[in-house]
């Protein structure tokens, strides 16, 4: 492709807020008919947010697109679609139920006869036959998508876009779940797809990737465009050192670590689980806060899972505050004194529909229930709930009434933590506990876990930002492909050694 | 291929089986009932099987299309009676040519007042149609006065006939089987139910008008919930006020046990024939059999039981096959 080419595809000062939080600060960028743009940036720095502007699926709060000069607004995936933007989600977006012509035609079928329902479906096998071969994808067409392989579904995916004539497509993370095989043709089709003068946007932490792939790489941090450049003029190093940036403004409660760490609370060898965890080894110890830091998809909220019992483990062994667990479920691991506040409250964390005190005491109904009759003390629950709801800070104004729904996502998260706060656990886990809170109730969420942490429990924290990770921890385990592949003590914390660690993946794919 | 976990063969074994338990049983049952009675194996017992599971085998149909998308439709019941009160209360003089398009149009309102209250007002599905299924009824017996409903004799003469060698209640039943298989699987409207049940979120985003394929599939269990009545009414000439009463649990029984899940998006009408078949052959063999009366229900509910059990353990290990993984473990 000409790469002196005029751009056809413009965007200019984007911005978009969430809740009062701006998120991405007048982003801009521009595609010319065949050219390959990477994004990159860490969890949260604003690259998701853009392209899902492009794509049609969050509206912009300011700014300007265009398409071939025209003014280009998008109120709906499909309207992006139309003008010619496919979205190749990392989860994709197929049927798994229908086959593969039929995931390629769902939106509208070729007819038998024109007026009449019917499908025509020699057309549509031939038309599926025609795209499939656009992308090397050697299947029938009546193949059920659930048979194909996550590589083979990403290119029906392509195969899709294609079909609608697509003039850009965006690829979010697109090879964290393919074989290095898949990857190369992926690559190979991309290749194909930019002669072809389509424009390719590519979002990967795969940073050797991007490399490979791309014209030009732009560079987000905190969602402010901090780096835009061509291939030739941009390195790896380059890339993390504009990533990490020095911008340290946030706030922590001064932490003082215990001058002699109790004993082990969590003791972790050998744990694998094929396709999501391998060889995990680790030690919590009584009054420490252990940082798990990882991109996204490196398997920190599969661990949790699995240490908590919710999810199973193939090999190793795990102990729970000196005993081993031989067989973990959320009831033993309670038993045993462990606590999980779950990535998703909505989901997972809490009842929506039940007040404030209901939710705090669910987990420690059967300690309230032990007279002869197991009827709930109501009385002693009441003031327990009141202690720690205090505890935590929640502030409402009836605990018995106010509905958790109501309730802001930071007083939710103190809702959680006061449930199991009432059980008195021994072990912490939290896995991205300040995810969607403001500022103010992220401080505070800091001082209960640096109060946790004094009163002798371990503290598991999980985090997608390295800032807070340094900034409450004792000692960072970074995770990447589902391993711990590094450890980082408090004084030897370096955000750019960590994002590398978190990085070792695709550092090692580029090598 | 990317590398799966090393329990999935074993699953993939379970799964054939749970897939093909509706057959296996139907083959222990012919063969159990046969040896029991010496009329159960007879080409004129089948006739009378396919006879009686007509009207449990179209409404059943109606019922499989609602539960492609992952919805349920409790009300079908007092549809059939509404049906037969109207029927046989206003339009015993007119033609059956013309009356019975008329209560069918009847039968489609009332599912397109589920289909409003689900699509537009957004009540769950199983809400707006235990509603329905109390208010219809309640209706239909306050004009009826409680008391029974007779019809015209051409309606009886109809329910007896035959044309080709055919009894009329099977030629509704092939009818309406037909007409639904090829809406499924050969126009785009079919296929787009299947997307909605696997995934609404992802149907809409493909472009696909979710909410009218909504609102369509509980017209289509209106429609065939009036068929069904009308071919029961014609086989007993009358309709006493539990017309259609409970008939949802036998309906969603034939429906889930032919293979169409509850959870949306798996499943098809040829299924629903065999599993309408399957429960009327059951009771068929309970009478052949000479079995207590009292036994009925206990077996038909262990038959339900088994269908809903099969469904969801295949819909667990589904997920459990489908679930993303992170490492990709290189063989």
């Amino acid at each position: 492709m000409d790469v002196n080419a005029a751009p056809f595809f413009t965007a200019q000062g984007l911005c978009k807020s969430f809740f009062g939080v701006q998120v991405l600060h007048d982003m801009a960028f521009s595609l010319r008919p065949g050219q390959v743009l990477g994004l990159v940036g860490e969890n949260g720095s604003g690259k998701s947010t853009t392209m899902n502007i492009v794509g049609g699926v969050l509206p912009m709060d300011a700014g300007r697109m265009t398409i071939d000069g025209a003014e280009y607004r998008p109120r709906s995936p499909g309207e992006a679609e139309a003008r010619g933007i496919a979205f190749i989600h990392q989860e994709l977006n197929l049927f798994r139920n229908l086959s593969v012509a039929e995931n390629l035609f769902i939106a509208g079928f070729p007819k038998l006869i024109k007026g009449l329902p019917f499908i025509d479906r020699a057309k549509v096998r031939a038309r599926t036959q025609e795209l499939l071969a656009a992308v090397d994808l050697d299947v029938a067409p009546n193949t059920p998508v659930s048979r194909l392989s996550q590589g083979e579904r990403q290119l029906v995916e392509i195969a899709k876009a294609l079909g609608a004539n697509a003039r850009i497509m965006i690829f979010d993370e697109p090879t964290t779940s393919l074989t290095t095989r898949e990857t190369d043709r992926l690559f190979d089709i991309i290749g194909r797809l930019q002669r072809q003068g389509i424009a390719i946007i590519y979002i990967s932490h795969i940073l050797g990737d991007v490399m490979r792939l791309c014209d030009d790489i732009v560079v987000l941090r905190d969602g402010h465009l901090v780096g835009s450049a061509a291939k030739a003029d941009m390195t790896i190093e380059k890339m993390i050192t504009l990533m990490v940036g020095r911008t340290i403004d946030q706030m922590f409660p001064p932490r003082d670590p215990p001058v002699t760490l109790g004993g082990p609370v969590l003791e972790v060898r050998g744990l694998s689980q094929r396709g999501m965890v391998k060889d995990i080894n680790l030690s919590l110890r009584a009054g420490e806060v252990l940082g798990i830091s990882g991109l996204m998809g490196a398997g920190r909220s599969e661990l949790a899972r699995i240490l908590f019992g919710m999810d199973p483990f193939e090999s190793g062994e795990v102990s729970i505050g000196g005993t081993k667990v031989a067989a973990l479920s959320p009831a033993a691991c309670m038993d045993h004194g462990m606590a999980f506040l779950t990535e998703d409250r909505r989901a997972e964390g809490l009842m929506m529909e039940a007040s404030i005190a209901d939710n705090v005491a669910l987990a420690s109904l059967p300690k309230f229930g032990t007279t002869w009759a197991r009827f709930i003390e109501r009385t002693r629950l009441g003031d327990e709930v009141t202690r720690v709801s205090k505890a935590v800070q929640i502030n409402a104004r009836d605990l018995q009434r106010t509905l958790v729904k109501n309730l802001s996502g930071g007083n939710q998260q103190k809702a959680v933590i006061g449930k199991w706060l009432l059980h008195h656990p021994r072990v912490f886990i939290l896995d991205e506990p300040t995810r969607g809170i403001d500022v103010g109730a992220k401080y505070e969420v800091y001082k209960i876990v640096n109060q946790l942490a004094a009163g002798g429990a371990g503290v598991l924290f999980i985090s997608s930002e390295i800032e807070e990770l340094t900034g409450m921890c004792d000692r960072i385990l970074v995770m990447a492909h589902g391993e711990i592949r590094a450890e980082f003590p408090r004084t030897d914390f370096d955000r750019e050694a960590i994002l590398r660690a978190a990085m070792w993946h695709g550092l090692k794919e580029s090598a | 291929m990317s590398a799966r976990d090393p329990g999935s063969r074993g699953r993939h074994t379970t799964l054939f089986l749970l897939r093909n338990a509706p057959v296996l049983l139907f083959i222990v049952l012919l063969a159990a009932f046969g040896m029991m009675s010496g009329r159960f194996l007879t080409v004129t017992n089948f006739v009378n099987i396919f006879i009686q599971a007509a009207h449990i085998g179209i409404i059943a149909i109606g019922m499989t299309f609602v539960l492609l998308i992952g919805g349920i439709d409790l009300s079908i019941g007092a549809n059939m009676y509404i049906v037969a009160a109207v029927l046989g209360l206003y339009l015993k003089d007119l033609p059956l040519v013309v009356s019975f398009p008329l209560v069918t149009l009847i039968g489609l309102a009332f599912g397109a007042v589920n289909a409003w209250f689900i699509t537009r007002l957004r009540v769950a599905a199983f809400i707006t149609t235990l509603s329905t299924l109390f208010v219809g009824r309640g209706i239909a017996l306050y004009f009826s006065g409680n008391k029974m409903v007779g019809f015209s004799p051409e309606v009886l003469s109809l329910g007896r006939a035959s044309y080709l060698g055919v009894p009329s209640a099977i030629w509704a039943f092939a009818i309406v089987f037909i007409v639904a298989f090829v809406t499924l699987s050969q126009t785009t409207f079919g296929r787009q139910i299947y997307a909605v049940g696997a995934d609404a979120d992802a149907a809409g985003k493909a472009g696909i008008n979710v909410r009218r394929i909504v609102f369509s599939v509980y017209c289509i269990a209106g429609v065939c919930a009036a068929i069904g009545g009308l071919v029961s009414l014609s086989q007993v000439a009358v309709a006493s006020s539990t017309f259609g009463f409970q008939k949802e649990f036998p309906v969603i029984a034939a429906t889930v046990l032919g293979g169409t899940s509850l959870f949306g998006g798996r499943g098809g009408v040829l299924g629903t024939v065999f599993g309408a078949v399957l429960i009327q052959t059951v009771e068929n063999g309970l009478v052949m059999t000479d079995a207590d009366p009292y036994l009925y229900p206990l077996v038909i509910s262990v038959i339900i039981f088994i269908a809903v059990f099969v469904d969801s353990t295949r819909t667990s290990i589904l997920e459990r096959l489908e679930r993303r993984q992170i490492r990709v473990e290189r063989a």
